[in-house]
């Protein structure tokens, strides 16, 4: 591609994998019937799971998948950062630095020697972060994994060059525009819906069950209030710590003092 | 052989899940060693996995693999149950192969199409393919659609499904959902058939494997969920003594570990699961499979594209069957009282055998955990079909070996995100 191509060509599009399932990433190519129609409007330029043809930068709009675990990452996501213009982290991992943030609270080289007989060979570091502790990020999008709409709202978004409607509410909006009954009201089961980021379309209480948080917490969110009524509903406070400490451990807003001590 | 000295590499290897990489070392002719690095950064599940409760390890091993969730929750829940005694109902355990038919639908789609057919017809990507055969990709994205519809329906979401726990469901879906499910499923049944005639007419390179092969294995049908392992040398045991047969041990190239079964290299995955249970397959899978040539057996790693087609066709065809026997289950789930006890599970992840392990406290805490994922059993045997690979085919030049021995990875859809990713190639001559 000559510079005179990037100039009138489409935008280029790039996804970045760091620690992560795969699961994010994948979801772009869950948007089965959307995915022709948006390489007929991006040119992909790096996509490894997809694609062995690779272009080399700079990239109009990098979306970024995982956390920050290595000291090579914390190279890599620096010259991500540099050859894109627009860079949206996606799902939680790159968010808030995902279940492997859990280390953040135990001991990493004790980890290692759980899972590995020869743990010098490993090279990892103490913590996992979310890309925000390492560059600047131009958009996040919640979720474990990301919601498919809500993805292609955000690309779409960006190539316009408008802002991502994207509402920073609760779960519970969402559980009350698709009018089901409340989980915690009637069947008294415990449930984050009030604190949990919306997005996900109310996944969990459509299925009686309580939200588990994976698109980690709204901004503005009453987390005091909320334990209390968990703990109403029969939680007790080590089940509350454990509930919180899952996919979105290190985000600020379900860190409890003391998190990770209980266990 | 004149190239005494050359240097092949490939920075990053595409279209597996997941990144690692490889490196090929030729001397005087003789490939003298072939590994799979993996440089997927370790998550440490088995770590952190000690301490929490058992109800909630199905939903934090579902995030190991965002591909194949479903086998990360299934293996997990089988173990749990063990420990804790406990056998769900048969309409849960319907209603839970049913979910799995559409992971492996899914995945099965994902790779076939968008991943190991561009090696086929020498297209870089999918969105290549579509330029020239958009038909033939709107197909391979029905199918995958239909296959996440299932998860949808199911597992309440496709990747890391919400509905799914240990002891069954927090729900069962109504039988009109799964009617309109079965709806969208039989138009898929025409897709996935002729998916396997097409993927029958590439043109595949002669390889036999010798390894043992491994997989689930159950009396009468083919095996997704649970029963015992078997190889195809005529080994059987039960999952409880899985550690007994199959011991992982690190090599430093790799943040995987690697596995043997009894002291020697083996592979799980389509072949060992076709060459071991094919005459299980429901009728129409059968035929679909004699159509596209396979015989009982299966050894010839790039025919397995036709093995997952055909796995396609059995998944749909079973997914029908369970719909048309739908029992409602109630209670969707059941309770499961914590013990004092260690658990087993093994299940059919797309890419082959997945063994759970856990040692529950008296009060369900997790005390230790044990998760052998396929890619890593398979890591040995796909660096011994590499040396076989490179050695026969020496005389080609750098560019064509290289390619070559990406279609080889790729053979084995491995999955490094479970393992733990880059594959990065280099052939080293000396």
């Amino acid at each position: 591609m000559t510079s005179a191509d990037r100039l009138t060509g489409p935008p280029t599009l790039a996804v970045w994998k760091f620690a992560s399932c795969d699961g994010c990433q994948l979801t772009l190519l869950d948007c089965e019937d959307e995915l022709l129609t948006l390489a007929g409007q991006v040119r992909i330029a790096h996509f490894l799971e997809a694609s062995s043809d690779v272009l080399p930068g700079p990239y109009d709009l990098s979306l970024v998948e995982g956390s920050i675990t290595t000291p090579g990452d914390v190279e890599r996501i620096r010259e991500v950062r540099e050859q894109s213009r627009a860079l949206i982290t996606i799902g939680a991992c790159a968010t808030s630095g995902g279940i492997q943030a859990l280390r953040n609270f135990g001991d990493a080289a004790e980890f290692r020697s759980v899972v590995y007989a020869s743990p010098q060979y490993i090279d990892t570091l103490a913590t996992s972060t979310a890309i925000s502790a390492h560059v600047p990020v131009d958009f996040e999008l919640r979720g474990c994994p990301i919601d498919k709409r809500q993805l292609i709202e955000v690309i779409g978004a960006f190539l316009v060059g408008r802002k991502p409607d994207i509402p920073d509410t609760s779960v519970c909006t969402e559980c009350k525009r698709r009018g089901l009954t409340c989980v915690m009201v009637a069947d008294g089961t415990p449930c984050l819906g009030p604190v949990t980021h919306a997005g996900c379309g109310a996944l969990c209480p459509a299925v009686r069950r309580g939200c588990y948080g994976c698109f980690g917490p709204r901004s503005g969110a009453n987390l005091p209030a909320l334990i209390g009524q968990l703990q109403t509903c029969g939680m007790s406070p080590r089940a509350v710590d454990l509930v919180l400490s899952t996919f979105n451990a290190a985000a600020p807003g379900f860190a409890l003092p003391g998190a990770g001590e209980q266990r | 052989m004149t190239h005494r000295s050359r240097q092949l590499r490939v920075s990053a290897l595409a279209r597996v899940e997941g990144e690692g990489a490889l490196s090929v070392l030729v001397e005087d002719g003789q490939v003298r060693d072939a590994q799979l690095r993996i440089y997927e950064p370790p998550r440490f599940f088995e770590a952190f996995l000690r301490g929490r409760q058992h109800t909630e390890v199905t939903d934090i091993t579902s995030r190991i693999c965002g591909i194949c969730p479903v086998a990360y929750q299934a293996s997990a829940w089988l173990a749990i149950e063990d420990a804790c005694g406990v056998s769900v109902s048969e309409p849960i355990a319907a209603l839970r192969r049913l979910l799995y038919c559409g992971e492996w639908i899914s995945s099965h789609a994902l790779h076939i199409y968008l991943l190991h057919a561009p090696d086929f017809l020498g297209y870089p990507d999918v969105v290549a393919l579509a330029r020239d055969h958009r038909a033939l990709v709107e197909r391979g994205l029905r199918l995958k659609k239909a296959g996440n519809a299932i998860l949808e329906t199911v597992g309440g979401r496709a990747i890391h499904p919400v509905n799914s726990r240990v002891g069954g469901f927090y729900r069962a879906p109504s039988r009109a959902e799964l009617a309109a499910l079965a709806e969208q499923l039989r138009p898929a049944l025409d897709d996935a058939l002729a998916t396997t005639g097409w993927v029958a007419g590439f043109d595949f390179p002669d390889l036999e494997l010798e390894h043992d092969l491994l997989a689930a294995s159950q009396p009468g049908r083919y095996a997704i969920e649970g029963g015992q392992v078997a190889s195809a040398a005529g080994l059987a045991f039960p999952p409880q003594e899985f550690g007994d047969h199959v011991v992982e041990h690190q090599v430093p190239h790799s943040t995987a570990l690697h596995a043997t079964l009894d002291g020697r290299g083996y592979l799980t995955g389509p072949l060992a699961r076709y060459t071991i249970s094919s005459a299980a397959l429901s009728p129409i899978a059968r035929q679909a499979a004699a159509a596209a040539g396979l015989g009982a057996a299966c050894r010839n790693p790039f025919r397995s594209i036709v093995v997952r087609a055909v796995e396609i066709v059995y998944a749909i065809s079973e997914a029908l069957r369970i719909i048309g026997e739908y029992e409602r289950p109630d209670p969707a789930g059941l309770d499961v009282p914590p013990r004092a006890a260690t658990g087993h599970g093994v299940s059919e992840a797309p890419r082959g055998l997945l063994y759970h392990r856990y040692q529950l406290a008296a009060d369900g805490r997790i005390e230790a955990a044990a998760i052998v994922p396929p890619t890593s059993q398979n890591q040995a045997a796909i660096e011994a079909d590499l040396r076989g690979v490179v050695a026969a085919n020496l005389d080609l030049d750098d560019a064509a070996l290289t390619a070559l021995c990406e279609r080889t990875i790729r053979n084995y859809d491995p999955c490094i995100s479970c393992a733990a990713h880059f594959l990065d190639l280099r052939v080293e001559h000396r």
